[in-house]
């Protein structure tokens, strides 16, 4: 007898997801497509807890949810939406794009029927315990280059931002 | 009914798949540089989801490790992107994307 509540809470929390995710690319309003992503964005750490991801989710919860998405709605507040609400929703090219986005579907699904046998039937078990101690050894010893490229990074992103959005420099 | 109930590897990968399908439906077809914006988030969530899933199939976490990079640059991208967005609000009055046509031959 298979356990019922790991399928339950999977099928549960992908559902919350995908429906978040087609609330995000239908809704008229920004402002509503935010709220979308981030219900889509809370049910995803769910599920990064359920692979026994914990600093993951904790980071997808403060940084995407908390961040990224207050980031969003600010730029929403600043840009007036009030026309762009009342026009076309959907580009003259929606037809092409569906085609593109169908022949991509149709390879995920080739992909995954003939290719579903290579991935094992088990997981690994992995420790449960440290698992963000594990990660911050990892950051700082072997990703220690990439982690440094990653904070160079950021700060050219902030440097972009603000020059990008000030009227005169 | 065996498939269904234990949950794989797969199942994560296909969802990921899914949700890639809508980030890119949503990329292709709406007007809203706002949405478009945000269907990358979509995208870059599910290649994150794909990463933690893999690493928990391997047992180890660098797949964790890199879905951590690949979140600080989508606060990177998201921040650049939206500088744009201002700039661009300020130069036409809009947000619709296929208004950018400058470069159209």
């Amino acid at each position: 007898m298979a356990p019922v509540a790991t399928p339950f809470f999977f099928y549960l929390f992908a559902a919350i997801m995908l429906m978040g995710g087609i609330a995000v690319i239908t809704r008229k309003n920004p402002v509503h497509s935010a709220l979308a992503l981030i219900v889509a964005l809370l049910a995803q750490a769910s599920l990064y807890l359920m692979l026994y991801a914990p600093f993951v989710a904790g980071v997808q919860i403060i940084l995407y949810a908390g961040g990224i998405m207050v980031l969003f709605l600010f730029v929403i507040m600043l840009v007036s939406i009030d026309r762009s609400i009342k026009e076309r929703q959907f580009n003259r090219q929606w037809v092409v794009g569906m085609i593109a986005a169908t022949a991509l579907g149709g390879l995920f699904v080739a992909v995954y029927t003939k290719g579903k046998d290579i991935f094992p039937e088990h997981a690994l078990s992995v420790a449960e315990g440290d698992n963000t101690q594990k990660i911050a050894t990892m950051l700082y010893g072997q990703y220690m280059f990439t982690f440094e490229i990653a904070s160079l990074l950021l700060l050219v992103a902030i440097i972009g931002a603000v020059v990008m959005a000030k009227k005169r420099i | 009914m065996e498939s269904i109930l234990h949950i794989t590897t797969l199942h994560y990968l296909v969802l990921g798949a899914a949700l890639f399908l809508l980030g890119v439906i949503g990329v292709l077809t709406r007007r809203n540089v706002v949405i478009v914006l945000m269907s990358i988030e979509l995208i870059l969530n599910a290649v994150n989801l794909n990463l933690v899933a893999f690493s928990r199939m391997w047992g180890g976490l660098h797949g964790q490790v890199f879905s951590i990079f690949v979140i600080t640059d989508a606060a990177a991208e998201a921040a650049v992107g939206l500088g744009i967005l201002i700039a661009f609000f300020r130069n036409k009055e809009t947000v619709n994307i296929d208004e950018v046509n400058l470069l159209k031959w």
